[in-house]
């Protein structure tokens, strides 16, 4: 099974230096809330993690930190794989992220949706019109560029989402359960795209979800969490080999990796 | 009679959709789109001939009863003798209604200028807000007509203080509609934003103003004809006369000289104009948010 190890668990043996570093990370809301308490988590570079767990468990809280959109309330974040630096000393951190909802903008046509995060670095306009044009024919949505987001299905906004969240090229993919609210069929078909744009374009992938099977379909390495305070239980390693696709879903390996993961779950919903 | 299509881009798109089967395109929605007649759609026909229909009985009936009671026009003057005086004294009456009108479109864009100017400053400055937005309650629950006259005595200039007058009843809806419509963007909007490292500037012009838009237009529909009424009021609290005089004044005199049909054409041009005004605002307010606002879109059921 280990014949075509995957990318990011090779660099792990590898002792390749992590891309993102969370260490100790606490985050206790206003009201009280012990959202996560000292969690450690490394995120290497090109790997595809899952964030598996019950809600309540801290793993949005988790993006959001990584993100830079809250900050922690004790514990560090650190990007010591990242080789640039803002005017601050900061590292310029390249993330994309993709929400529960498609979080379009209404008023806004496809593909000036997918331009916005190019707009907003100031990119000039043909550019990145032609960018975020490439980037919707990737996503299988070429001759929908002019569609009002009202005209789209479910799967088809997730898909401009995750377009608009690819189109800068993030070195880190951050997604919170994007394909919580679509059908069983349309999750399954946005899955394989999803894999398929990770082996292109082998960005680090983090995938929030309350799905066993899920992550475990799409993941390297699925990293189980627990409720009350939110915090790491356990990790699952899937090294099933890449690409994967209908006969995985159906393999005894996946049967065996999703047990193993249930079993995970169940021992961090108890906990 | 219904023509179905998925939308306006049916027909470049009818190969791609059809063609991508058990995929999430099936499941884009469809909307109706309907047959016209004389460029309005066919279902809203009958929301234009029923009031139509209803009216014309109503002008019929009066019309009737003036004649067969033989109601004096001083007491109750017919629709004939209305339309009639309005022909008659067009000359007067039109310069009125062109000083009305004058005056509630310029109380209008002073209160689009300054309700969005103020809204636009409030979201941006929370302290501005809680110092200044309870002035502007005050402003706007104090009756105009009780303030008018101090108004008219300190600004001297009638005109002026007649604008002023119909600016203070218009500017509300659009702030406090504004206001609202500025602070409800999506909050992940707004982290994707905060994100993309966005500034002030680029998050007002490209996420709070468009969010803004529904709300601030539902503002204008109320203050087009609160801007009309806010000018009415306002005259007849001014009471000036001369040639340079708008409808309210008219219908004072034509009220003193008992000449009661001048004041009911006077009275159809002001029902008109606002009936207009707000026909206009809804138009625009149709044009700008027909392609997003699922306020202005129809479902197929």
């Amino acid at each position: 099974m280990n014949s075509t190890a995957p990318v990011g668990s090779a660099a792990r043996q590898a002792g390749v230096r992590p891309l993102v570093s969370v260490r100790a990370l606490s985050k206790k809301f206003s009201n009280g809330t012990l959202a996560l308490r000292d969690v450690d988590l490394d995120l290497f570079p090109g790997e595809f993690v899952s964030l598996l767990g019950p809600s309540g468990c801290g793993k949005s809280t988790l993006l959001r930190l990584i993100s830079d959109l809250s900050a922690p309330s004790a514990g560090t974040i650190e990007w010591p794989g990242a080789d640039s630096a803002d005017a601050y000393g900061k590292a310029e951190h390249s993330l994309g992220f993709v929400f529960q909802e498609p979080t379009l903008m209404p008023w806004a046509q496809t593909l000036d949706n997918v331009t916005l995060p190019l707009r907003l670095k100031h990119m000039n306009a043909g550019e990145a019109r032609d960018r975020a044009a490439a980037m919707l024919d990737l996503v299988g949505l070429k001759g929908f560029e002019k569609s009002y987001p009202r005209e789209l299905s479910g799967g088809m906004k997730m898909r401009v989402s995750i377009a608009r969240a690819l189109v800068t090229e993030p070195k880190v993919l951050l997604m919170d359960e994007p394909f919580a609210a679509l059908d069983e069929i349309t999750r399954h078909k946005l899955n394989d795209d999803l894999l398929a744009l990770w082996e292109r374009n082998r960005f680090t992938a983090v995938f929030v979800t309350h799905s066993v099977f899920e992550s475990v379909y799409l993941s390297q390495r699925v990293v189980v969490m627990a409720a009350r305070p939110g915090r790491v239980m356990s990790e699952v390693m899937v090294d099933a080999p890449f690409p994967r696709d209908n006969l995985f879903r159906t393999s005894a390996d996946y049967a065996h990796l999703c047990r193993l993961g249930s079993e995970a779950l169940k021992q961090a919903i108890d906990a | 009679m219904r023509k179905r299509a998925t939308n306006s881009m049916s027909a470049d798109l009818s190969t791609t959709v059809s063609s991508a089967k058990g995929t999430d395109q099936d499941a884009a929605p469809v909307f109706a789109l309907e047959e016209t007649f004389l460029g309005i759609s066919k279902s809203r026909w009958p929301g234009i001939i029923a009031p139509l229909v209803t009216g014309l009985i109503f002008i019929g009936f009066w019309e009737g009863i003036v004649r067969l009671k033989g109601i004096p026009s001083y007491i109750l003057p017919g629709p004939i003798i209305i339309l009639q005086t309005l022909f008659a004294d067009w000359a007067t009456l039109s310069i009125a209604l062109g000083v009305t009108l004058k005056i509630t479109f310029a109380a209008l864009i002073a209160a689009v200028s300054v309700g969005v100017a103020l809204a636009i400053l409030f979201t941006q400055s929370k302290w501005l807000e809680r110092s200044l937005l309870p002035y502007a309650v005050i402003l706007q629950v104090t009756p105009v007509v009780s303030i008018a006259p101090l108004i008219i005595i300190w600004v001297g200039d009638v005109n002026l203080s007649l604008l002023i007058c119909a600016w203070l009843v218009a500017f509300f809806p659009i702030l406090s509609n504004t206001i609202m419509g500025l602070s409800s963007a999506d909050h992940n909007l707004v982290s994707l934003f905060q994100l993309y490292g966005a500034n002030r500037w680029q998050t007002l012009r490209y996420l709070r103003l468009p969010a803004a838009l529904p709300f601030f237009l539902s503002g204008l529909k109320i203050s087009g004809g609160l801007a009309l009424i806010g000018a009415v009021v306002a005259e007849f609290v001014a009471g000036t006369g001369g040639t340079a005089s708008g409808l309210a004044y008219r219908i004072l005199e034509s009220g003193y000289q008992l000449k009661i049909p001048r004041m009911f054409a006077a009275l159809l041009l002001i029902s008109t104009s606002g009936i207009l005004i707000f026909l206009t605002t809804s138009y625009i307010s149709h044009r700008l948010l027909h392609r997003w606002h699922e306020s202005a879109i129809k479902r197929e059921s």
